[in-house]
């Protein structure tokens, strides 16, 4: 199955890089394992053109920092394709649509998923928080066990 | 009862704004506000950090458009360590960023037809805010949407190649650039495989323009009537009178395209710029000093460029130009919804620019870097895709910023935003005792046509759900409504 894991988020604002941290720690054990089905990418933020980037993939993971009071460390969950998931800021958008847009426009549904984890500071500052940081570690070694326990 | 009504947020602009609308008893509009959240600690956090950080430290400021801020940064530190400004980089120096610059022009401003402006006009701007949207237009046009995405996605290859990576990107430096573009970086962008070619961007910018343009010709009253209102415009032009969105003088004219600030050197931007607090806003008020404060607020961004400039130096958009100017015998175009156009022929001339960088030589020359006589102070202006982006910085005799002072684009539109909003407000809502769904889209639409960034806020930061409240004179709350 080919995969991609898709970090986002701005890494100059303190726990909102562990989207982009993630991608670090997947591309060296890539690299390391030499895996070859499994590819990364990374954005400040998601947009329409994602939609032709996930289409290449049978499955997508979605990895962002989140502040939603029900994730606790990390959080894996499938995502459904939503056209009505918009937040208003509209120079951005989220997974849902993008899944949304790569359906209507190239016809493919790839199995999507978002890794939340859990971020708690957003300060100017390029590092995380050692509470961040030790969830960061922690989703790590779910996905990668996740990906490795089907190979 | 004199009433007032929030509409909160704005939607589809980024970062977060509410809309107040003041009602008197007779239920009339009397005044309207755009309240911005902005966030100003950025000017105080690259206190006493090396200059030499500030064009990548710049982009954690703003995950929409940092090409424009490390752009902007890079070229006020151009003047901090002698290079000097625009032609005093290296051919491939200035190239490059060029490159870089108007592959962010690029995709910004197709996103914004794309994604932003074409739901509007190609589902009708009465349609159900569910559908209006891009993913609308794939189900109605699915062609135009599959368009849309790979345009975006073409400016996006161009920032890779230019900035060096999508994150974080340290493309230009105090001084120069810290790459040239390689042969087969270059023959992916101008051959590549279709539609990802620079012949297939030019044709379906052109093709997007001759879209809005059938749509103006069928919906003339309704465009010509939106928001209509006189104001200056204020941009950068080359020396010649060019359009020139990565560098040149500051020139503002005004309604009847009189030039109210005559091709001045941007070095001393403060002699001529004043920003305005005013208690209900984050956000500032800039005005051209010498005209005050009623007098002297002026537009940026597509419209203004396009009201400045004396002609496009490509041949495509040039072509676009003459019609568009035009329509208004010449004199300055004052109608909002215009803005769409105006955007849409930058479009066809950013591609023509990346077409004719790319079969420039000089992008593959190692001469990247000019070096001279340290400064302490230096400032950069850059037109971005919202309109012209002022940093300035001053250091000390160890290298750390010591001061630093930004005004975005979204900020040098404060006033035409309010302006436009109060024009809709008076058309729609005297008289109303709701809101409906047509006007706080009416609302919406006179915003969006800056294409606004209103916070600097990452995606993690800023979510808001809609919320409308209404108040009467005392400050009471009649009414609200939270998505």
């Amino acid at each position: 199955m080919k995969t991609l894991i898709y970090g986002y988020g701005n890494p100059g604002r303190k726990d909102d890089g562990l989207g982009a941290r993630f991608i670090e720690l997947v591309d060296n054990w890539i690299a390391n394992e030499e895996i070859q089905n499994i590819k990364t990418d990374c954005n400040y933020q998601l947009n329409i053109e994602d939609a032709a980037v996930v289409a290449e993939y049978d499955r997508v993971i979605f990895v962002d920092a989140s502040v939603a009071e029900d994730v606790i460390d990390f959080k894996l969950e499938n995502i459904t394709p939503n056209d009505a998931s918009i937040e208003f800021t509209m120079h951005a958008v989220s997974t849902a649509f993008v899944i949304e847009l790569c359906q209507k426009i190239y016809n493919k549904l790839p199995d999507a998923y978002n890794l939340h984890i859990k971020a708690y500071d957003f300060d100017f500052i390029e590092e995380l928080s050692p509470i961040a940081e030790s969830n960061l570690y922690a989703a790590f070694g779910f996905l990668k066990n996740y990906l490795t326990s089907e190979q | 009862m004199a009433q007032k009504v929030t509409i909160e947020p704005v939607t589809r602009v980024e970062g977060h704004g509410k809309v107040t609308i003041h009602l008197d008893d007779n239920m009339n509009v009397v005044q309207t506000r755009l309240h911005v959240v902005e966030f100003r600690g950025f000017e105080r956090f690259v206190q006493g950090r090396p200059y030499w950080e500030a064009p990548v430290l710049v982009q954690r400021l703003c995950g929409i458009c940092p090409v424009s801020h490390h752009l902007a940064a890079a070229k006020a530190l151009d003047v901090i360590v002698g290079a000097g400004t625009g032609h005093g980089l290296t051919p491939t120096g200035e190239k490059m960023r060029r490159l870089m610059h108007y592959g962010q022009i690029f995709q910004s401003h197709a996103l914004h037809f794309f994604h932003l402006c074409s739901p509007d006009f190609l589902l009708g701007y009465d349609a159900d805010p569910a559908i209006r949207n891009v993913v609308g237009v794939a189900i109605k046009f699915p062609e135009l949407a599959t368009q849309g995405v790979l345009m975006r996605k073409y400016g996006q290859e161009i920032i890779a190649v230019t900035a060096g990576k999508k994150i974080h990107g340290t493309g230009a430096i105090p001084g120069g650039i810290n790459k040239n573009l390689s042969i087969a970086e270059r023959d992916a962008l101008l051959n590549g495989p279709a539609p990802l070619n620079i012949d297939k961007m030019i044709e379906w910018a052109d093709a997007a323009l001759q879209l809005f343009k059938d749509y103006y010709m069928k919906n003339r009253d309704f465009v010509d009537n939106f928001a209509y209102f006189p104001s200056n415009h204020l941009s950068l032009v080359r020396k010649d009178g060019a359009l020139d969105l990565y560098h040149g003088v500051m020139r503002a004219v005004d309604a009847e395209g009189n030039k109210i600030l005559n091709d001045v050197d941007y070095q001393e931007y403060y002699n001529y710029i004043e920003e305005e607090v005013r208690s209900w806003s984050y956000m500032k008020f800039p005005y051209i000093k010498h005209l005050g404060k009623e007098k002297g607020w002026y537009r940026v961004g597509p419209l203004a460029r396009l009201n400045t400039a004396d002609f496009i130096p490509t041949p495509m958009a040039q072509k676009e130009f003459e019609i568009y100017k035009a329509h208004t015998n010449g004199k300055p175009n004052n109608y909002c919804l215009h803005t769409h156009w105006a955007r849409l022929i930058e479009l066809l001339h950013s591609a023509e620019v990346i077409r004719d960088l790319l079969r420039d030589p000089d992008l593959q020359k190692d001469d990247i870097v000019t070096k001279g006589t340290k400064k302490f102070e230096g400032v950069g202006l850059i037109e971005a895709p919202r309109g012209t982006l002022f940093h300035h910085y001053k250091i000390n005799e160890n290298d750390q910023i010591t001061m630093a002072n930004l005004i975005v684009s979204t900020t040098n539109n404060n006033e035409p935003m309010n302006q436009s909003v109060n024009f809709v407000a008076k058309k729609m809502m005297n008289g109303q005792a709701t809101i409906t769904e047509p006007m706080k889209n009416a609302v919406e639409i006179a915003i969006r046509a800056y294409d606004p960034c209103l916070s600097c806020a990452t995606h993690a930061l800023g979510k808001m759900p809609l919320d409308i409240k209404l108040y009467n004179a005392k400050g009471d709350v009649l009414d609200h409504y939270r998505s």
